[in-house]
């Protein structure tokens, strides 16, 4: 079980991606370890979401190895990949929920998939999934579009969850959220490690994130990760933009 | 990191009884821990006092913690609540998590019952009055829209409007000449066929002249239009109303009809006239070519022929059909385009109804139009 807690949950070697002439990650290594919550930055365009989006398939990669509960996804066969799938729940940008189904169809449109069990079932797993990410049952009869933006990610959140994940990946979870809507969403999202034993890979701009939330924090920079470490080793990094970062007028405010 | 088939045994303890969890009480067992739950549940009552051991869980989650709850949950009974025991720290705040949900089945209320399938034709008709004042609210905003863009020349968007002309015009040549061009060869292979038993060949000039340019080539340019395009412009509108960006142009000042539904207009309009004569002329093409293969009409005879047996008014009825068919058409587009909801299954509906009701308003058009020229003796 030690050796296991140690291990890598993902495992990225070497990854380069191009779109075009462009190089947004370039040979970029990096080890996600199981039960952390790993905060990752870095400047607007260098390529935070793509990494995330070429973690989970959708970006195709130049070369490189990617290893998620260490299975090869290159070499992993269809049901392989599919198994992989399932252990991992996504939370995207904007939410991405199915515009035509309602917030309970949302919820449960993976388990449904996934697991033969009884509608009465699925309706309680789908109130236990709303109530975790703090909204009320009533509001599973409405369409995403009926929605505030901050209902939307916990919806989102609730279905990425659905499945019980042992892995899930955030795409700035808490932007476009009031600061105390952010706040509590930092907090379900310790919560939920907590009791799940979850592993997070959180993209966050969220300075408030990073300090309440995040295990360890990685920085990404010219299309590699120029800074992995403790919020400590953070602040303690002589890297130009790192200090601008953790050092600037907003990161002195949310220090106090 | 599976730790085997999870299991729920039953352990009688003096007079009570404990049912013992083991194995992982996970999702991927939901279906069979399911099964034993409900088995379980039926003990609720049978003894004075039951407990559930959870001691050997090996690694649970919502699904397990939920069931486990369920379980504990319907074994109280008379006053005496179920107890779990053995819960280790890790796993009590879970359980906790899932103790506060409630219980009660929240059921959806969509019935199929007699009175809802009337209510629903009954709002479906009530639903065409409201579209017919809907296509006349929108020609009223776009005369509007246009009359105020004839007082002020600068506010006309000519780089849009040329942008869909491309769109709508140029880029649908090929395709309405090819159609149209077999459509030509269709009608004029079919005349000769049955008119040769008459020995009359030549009057499939005759027929083939009036169908073309009087109905068959605005008709089916105007159905090809809307299929094509009016179902473009509905998709456009349709997805910037979901994104909020028709609700940006009006914040910032700017009248959406003016600014997006104009140009549309203004190109389907100058489009489908060029589009009608591009199609009736490949028609005739593809019918002289026929006529000529497989009919022996020489192209000289055809000619001849068709100048005496068409008049002018063949064509001009076909071309003053053109551009209020294409009205008709962008018109339900954009009623249909600025009717979208916020889901892609709503873009999908309107998307449909407007090449529906664009292709069947183009019909009753021709059809009104035939009752008018037949009275003005055209």
């Amino acid at each position: 079980m030690v050796g296991e807690l140690s291990d890598a949950i993902i495992r990225v070697r070497d990854i380069t991606v191009q779109f075009g002439k462009t190089r947004v990650l370039d040979g970029l290594n990096l080890d996600v370890k199981r039960g952390e919550i790993l905060g990752f930055v870095g400047p607007s365009g260098a390529g935070k979401s793509v990494l995330t989006r070429t973690i989970i398939g959708l970006v195709p990669k130049l070369s490189g190895r990617i290893e998620v509960f260490g299975v090869d996804l290159d070499a992993a066969s269809a049901s392989e990949r599919r198994g992989v799938e399932r252990r991992w729940g996504i939370l995207f940008q904007q939410g991405a929920l199915f515009s035509s189904l309602t917030v309970r169809q949302n919820i449960q449109f993976p388990v449904r998939e996934y697991l033969n069990v009884s509608q009465r079932l699925l309706d309680e797993i789908m109130v236990a999934k709303l109530g975790m990410v703090g909204l009320r049952p009533d509001v599973a009869d409405r369409y995403p579009s009926e929605l505030s933006g901050g209902m939307i990610k916990r919806v989102a959140l609730a279905r990425a969850l659905a499945l019980d994940p042992e892995l899930v990946f955030l795409d700035e979870p808490t932007s476009g959220l009031d600061p105390i809507g952010a706040g509590d969403f930092d907090e379900l999202v310790r919560t939920l490690q907590r009791t799940l034993g979850l592993t997070v890979f959180m993209v966050t701009h969220d300075l408030d994130s990073l300090y309440t939330a995040c295990d360890r924090i990685a920085v990404l920079g010219n299309g590699k990760i120029i800074a992995a470490g403790s919020i400590a080793d953070m602040q303690a990094s002589q890297h130009p933009w790192l200090r601008q970062y953790f050092h600037g007028k907003r990161a002195r405010a949310v220090m106090g | 990191m599976v730790s085997g088939d999870p299991t729920l045994e039953r352990i009688a303890r003096g007079d009570g009884l404990a049912l013992c969890a083991a194995g992982s009480w996970t999702a991927r067992f939901a279906p069979v821990l399911e099964r034993m739950v409900a088995d379980a549940e039926k003990l609720g009552g049978t003894r004075p006092n039951i407990s559930i051991d959870v001691s050997q869980v090996s690694k649970l989650d919502t699904f397990g913690a939920w069931l486990i709850e369920r379980l504990r949950r319907s074994l109280t009974h008379g006053g005496i609540e179920a107890q779990i025991g053995g819960l280790s720290a890790n796993y009590s705040s879970l359980v906790d998590e899932v103790r506060r949900v409630k219980a009660e089945p929240i059921v959806e209320t969509d019935r199929l019952t007699i009175t809802g399938m009337l209510e629903q034709i009954g709002r479906a008709v009530a639903g065409i009055g409201g579209t017919l004042i809907g296509l006349i609210d929108m020609l009223g905003a776009v005369l509007a829209a246009a009359a105020h863009v004839l007082i002020r020349p600068r506010h006309f968007r000519l780089t849009s409007t040329i942008h869909h002309l491309e769109q709508v015009c140029w880029r649908a040549v090929p395709i309405v000449v090819l159609i149209t061009f077999l459509i030509g060869c269709i009608i004029s292979q079919q005349g000769i066929f049955h008119f040769r038993k008459f020995g009359a060949d030549i009057f499939v000039v005759d027929m083939l002249g009036v169908l073309v340019l009087r109905e068959i080539g605005v008709l089916l340019v105007a159905i090809m239009v809307a299929g094509r395009s009016g179902s473009a412009y509905t998709a456009e509108l349709g997805s910037m109303k979901m994104r909020e960006e028709i609700d940006a142009l009006r914040t910032m000042g700017f009248d959406p009809i003016e600014v997006l539904i104009l140009p549309r207009m203004l190109a389907l309009v100058l489009a489908l006239p060029i589009l009608a004569f591009l199609g009736a002329m490949a028609a005739l093409y593809g019918g002289g070519l026929v006529a000529w293969l497989y009919g022996g009409v020489e192209p000289e005879a055809f000619l001849l022929r068709l100048r005496d047996a068409i008049s002018i008014d063949h064509f001009i009825v076909g071309l003053i059909k053109a551009p209020v068919m294409a009205a008709v058409i962008g018109i339900v587009a954009c009623v249909e385009g600025l009717a979208v909801q916020g889901s892609a299954e709503s873009l999908g509906q309107h998307t449909t109804s407007s090449v529906v009701k664009g292709i069947f308003f183009v019909i009753v058009m021709d059809g009104v139009f035939a009752i008018f020229f037949a009275s003005i003796g055209m």
